[in-house]
């Protein structure tokens, strides 16, 4: 008898297909995040300088030689928003992938040695009370502004919601029968944790990391357009939003561009995330 | 139900502790003398002793603590370092219009995202749910500083009816603030909206789904009734517990919306803080914005009893 060749890769393929087609979401926020990815990496090609500026061409309305216009200084409005790109992508991910590996280790940490959890969870109690953007005005204040400052300052207070999220899934897989079977059969601590408790975070922690970057880079333009985020000279849509702040009865576009481009990238990112949280929490889907 | 409020008002200190601890040691640990970050660049060496001596920043760690936290149970909230005024008095005279803008932003919010959770449960599946999902996944995209100028741009600029910026006080007349603090609160209110009326909807689905709820209809009671009597009460907790969460979002959005309309609140004072470096001034609104967190936060545990007498503590 021979065996019937079976056609894996095809079925694989038309699986991940059929998933793509049921996430409509997914596919449309990927394809603009891509595009914005792209945007960033080929800016240098597509743009001028963003920092070169031209008195004689101050205020310009947007023209076919200036796409967004230019601003009080004659600087290009949309050489400044496509290098913008590289800034929010950059503290977007950052946040989103620091913010997730500190508060998956001190959740994991917490949901898993109760001695520590108490004082941990106060800790982190204390950090959420404090509003976010006000946590991060603080630290920028104090030290002086970077772009690396300002990660840090916007990562912190996104951590508690992480441990939070992780503390949760332990302390619910801890108590399921394969857990005590594993303790009870020798297996050690580490291989318990790394083997059969973490995989389970993974789901949410995903969906938690794409809010997270989406509000990063809302938080990171909220902060340069309060004059206390990125260094003034570094293009991020914040900062092209603040200098357009006090010219906008009769430059709009400085402020419109960049604020469309700012909501058009939290959007993909949003609707990536939504589209994540329903395929993989079934459940909840539809609700939402 | 008293002793529940007692333990929780009790576990409220270690939070308002740890933020203490936190925005304390927060000028110690950053890098540099914390003198000099708050003289500022071009301070003289004599007024950067000078600002040590005043700040007690020449005593051992341990006793500033205690001396900081002292002062703020008696209410002091530091010293600015320009003006020499003390922080509680500035934010005395700029509490009024946050206070409104918060307020009123609430009052949009809620006025607008509950009816329309409660609608696109109703008629879910229909275009009109998926106008409200559409808005509500919108309105958490587009940034307060968008809505707001562009509020502006055609309300203020385009059409006349309402003032491009600025705050009118309470004291020039009801009407007259009601004019200058519209857009600010649409403004703000629109993530918040979003984010109510997301959750009115998934909670209404929920209880909806239930067979009390069949039973009803087939009673024959009329759907508002329904809806409003039966429904909306049962789902009332997660709703209330989102307005909670969204204080967050209104007190960070209070900072930001303040500077798009030029209003004259404690959002503006931070602003001005900010690009003076004066911290204590920010080191004060840090400790009063977290402690109307965690008062809100407990009226809100609180009221789950009035909203579920199932909840018993």
């Amino acid at each position: 008898m021979t065996a019937t060749p079976i056609d894996v890769a095809g079925a694989r393929r038309s699986r991940r297909f059929e998933w793509l087609r049921r996430n409509p979401t997914i596919v449309v926020g990927a394809t603009i995040l891509a595009l914005f990815v792209v945007l960033a990496l080929i800016a240098p090609w597509i743009a001028n300088d963003p920092l070169s500026f031209e008195p004689l061409d101050r205020l310009k309305r947007p023209s076919a030689e200036f796409w967004f216009g230019t601003d009080q200084f004659g600087r290009d409005v949309y050489s400044r928003v496509v290098y913008g790109t590289r800034i929010s992508l950059v503290v977007g991910i950052s946040v989103a992938c620091i913010a997730t590996a500190i508060g998956l280790v001190i959740g994991v940490l917490c949901g898993y040695y109760r001695r520590v959890d108490d004082t941990v969870m106060r800790v982190m109690d204390g950090l959420m009370a404090i509003p976010a953007i006000l946590l991060a005005i603080a630290l920028i204040t104090l030290m002086r502004s970077s772009l690396l400052i300002v990660i840090v300052a916007i990562t912190i207070p996104e951590i508690p919601r992480v441990v939070r999220l992780v503390r949760s899934v332990v302390l619910t897989v801890r108590g399921l029968p394969y857990i005590e079977a594993a303790v009870a059969s020798g297996t050690r601590t580490r291989l318990i944790m790394t083997r059969h408790i973490l995989p389970n975070t993974v789901a949410p922690l995903i969906v938690q990391a794409t809010y997270v970057c989406a509000a990063a880079i809302l938080t990171e333009a909220g902060l340069s357009f309060l004059g206390a985020g990125t260094p003034p000279e570094i293009p991020s849509w914040g900062n092209i939003i603040s200098t357009g702040r006090t010219f906008f009865q009769i430059s709009p576009w400085i402020i419109f561009f960049p604020g469309v481009m700012l909501a058009i990238a939290v959007l993909a990112i949003n609707l990536v995330g939504d589209g994540l949280r329903d395929s993989l929490d079934p459940r909840i889907a539809r609700r939402m | 139900m008293t002793a529940y409020i007692i333990r929780r008002l009790l576990a409220t200190i270690p939070v308002m502790i740890v933020v203490a601890l936190f925005v304390f040691l927060l000028l110690h640990l950053t890098p540099g003398d914390p003198a000099a970050v708050i003289a500022g660049d071009e301070a003289s060496p004599a007024a950067i002793e000078g600002i040590r001596r005043k700040l007690g920043l020449d005593l051992p760690l341990w006793q500033q603590f205690g001396i900081y936290v002292s002062n703020l149970l008696r209410g002091d909230l530091g010293t600015s370092i320009f003006s020499n005024l003390p922080v509680l008095t500035l934010v005395k005279q700029r509490l009024e219009p946050s206070i409104v803008l918060a307020l009123s932003t609430l009052l949009v919010a809620i006025s607008f995202a509950i009816p329309m959770g409660v609608v696109a449960a109703w008629k879910v599946g229909t275009a009109i749910d998926r106008v409200v999902m559409g808005f509500s996944v919108l309105g958490f995209a587009v940034p307060v500083f968008l809505i707001g100028y562009f509020l502006i741009y055609v309300f203020a600029i385009e059409l006349h009816w309402l003032p491009v910026q600025g705050y009118q006080p309470l004291a020039q007349g009801i009407g007259q603030t009601a004019r200058s603090i519209v857009l600010p609160a649409f403004a703000l209110g629109m993530v918040y909206m979003a984010l109510i009326a997301r959750i009115t909807r998934a909670s209404m689905l929920d209880v909806l789904s239930q067979d009390y709820i069949r039973t009803a209809h087939a009673k024959g009671v009329a759907m508002s009734v329904v809806l409003l009597h039966h429904a909306l009460k049962n789902a009332a907790v997660p709703i209330v517990t989102v307005i909670g969460i969204g204080l967050a979002l209104l007190i960070s959005g209070v900072v930001i919306t303040e500077t798009v309309f030029n209003i004259p609140g404690l959002g503006r004072l931070t602003v001005d803080a900010i690009l003076k470096r004066d911290y204590p001034i920010i080191q004060g609104l840090i400790i009063l914005f977290a402690s109307v967190k965690v008062l809100v936060n407990l009226m809100i545990d609180i009221s789950y009893a009035f909203f579920d007498p199932r909840i018993r503590y």
